[in-house]
């Protein structure tokens, strides 16, 4: 970012950024930065908190205001991630005959619906619809058991795959709570208390062992998990 | 994530363009360019190492998060589009008189690139620049994922 910061003000443009990584920043300076110590993913630091997010663009804007860079200040806020999963009612066992992961995707199925009616659209869609979610954590399961990775009927790239199944969680936890999840809850509740992460981690864990590539296995979840 | 990416290697740009404001902000169009790959439902997503952008219309909510990165919180997108995008932020500070207008159109890359970043600082960053500035807009919000 930038990058883009640099070459849209060599193209005659005033640019601000709002910076994530500091360290980038310091070595590749933009021509005007605020960097906002939050967790990665929420530049403008609070979900659902129009105030703290009208002050982190006033004292961007407020860069604007100097007359020579590069100009690069911190936000003196600084926003934690939370570690404990988010605590939220989930669906009850329904089919013992199937993968856990799988009955529970089906039992978050309405708190999914409800945030897509809510929101309009989902980010689900590289190679998975909502429907397909099921079916692909019954893949994983099946590679989690030990099942060869290349032809457990993966509907597409695994990576892709788990973004997905990722994604529809992530969709379904919005409507579980009645809050937006702080940024570490939400990934703690995926992968240690869903049935679904666990399986994921199983799965991924099992194609390193079996030779898959390490930008497919790695990819598949968080570096550090 | 923060260390591995502060560890990152970084091109050599030179030296550092400046481009002052030359007019009050409450008269300045603001547009928006993101590097958090999303785009509207109907338009492609992003692939790894895409360096193309999307475009975003103003009156768009419906946008996907495309990035591929596993790395980066996607629940705070999903609670609150603005906390990514703060287009409606932008709206009320338009309203407020704080910025003069939003833009029609903003842009979106997907903020994982080669190290080099050939494509963005040579072809896509400059279109997009054109772009901002055929629809006369003063001043950029960068926001990252």
């Amino acid at each position: 970012m930038c990058v883009l910061a640099r070459v849209l003000e060599a193209h005659g443009l005033s640019t601000v950024a709002l910076i994530s990584v500091r360290g980038v920043a310091e070595r590749l300076p933009p021509p005007r930065g605020l960097y906002g110590e939050f967790p990665l993913g929420r530049p403008l630091g609070r979900p659902d908190d129009p105030e703290f997010q009208h002050d982190v663009l006033a004292r961007a804007f407020a860069l604007l205001d100097r007359p020579s860079g590069p100009v690069l200040e911190d936000h003196p806020e600084v926003i934690e991630s939370d570690a404990q999963p988010l605590a939220c009612a989930m669906p009850p066992r329904f089919d013992p005959d199937l993968p856990e992961a799988v009955d529970e995707a089906r039992g978050l199925r309405a708190a999914y619906d409800r945030t897509l009616a809510r929101r309009g659209v989902t980010s689900i869609g590289r190679v998975l619809t909502a429907d397909q979610v099921p079916e692909a954590l019954a893949v994983l399961a099946a590679v989690a058991d030990g099942a060869d990775w290349t032809t457990a009927g993966f509907v597409g790239d695994p990576v892709q795959t788990c973004h997905d199944v990722r994604t529809y969680y992530d969709e379904a936890a919005v409507s579980l709570v009645d809050v937006a999840p702080d940024a570490g809850q939400g990934e703690a509740w995926f992968y240690e208390q869903t049935a679904a992460g666990r399986t994921l981690l199983a799965a991924r864990a099992q194609m390193r062992e079996q030779g898959a590539p390490a930008l497919i296995w790695l990819y598949m979840a968080r570096a550090t998990r | 994530m923060r260390a591995f990416a502060a560890n990152t290697p970084m091109p050599d740009m030179g030296e550092l363009p400046w481009t002052p404001l030359t007019k009050p902000l409450s008269e300045c169009r603001v547009a928006i360019v993101t590097t958090a790959a999303l785009h509207t439902a109907g338009d492609e997503g992003f692939t790894p190492d895409d360096p193309s952008f999307r475009i975003l219309p103003s009156d768009r909510r419906d946008l996907r998060l495309g990035h591929w990165s596993p790395n980066f919180d996607r629940s705070g997108f999903t609670a609150d589009l603005d906390v990514v995008y703060p287009i409606d932020r932008l709206e009320e500070l338009a309203a407020r008189g704080t910025i003069g207008s939003v833009a029609p159109r903003h842009y979106a890359f997907a903020g994982n690139q080669e190290d080099t970043l050939t494509g963005i600082r040579l072809d896509h960053g400059p279109a997009v620049a054109k772009l901002l500035r055929d629809d006369e807009v003063d001043v950029v919000l960068l926001t990252p994922v």
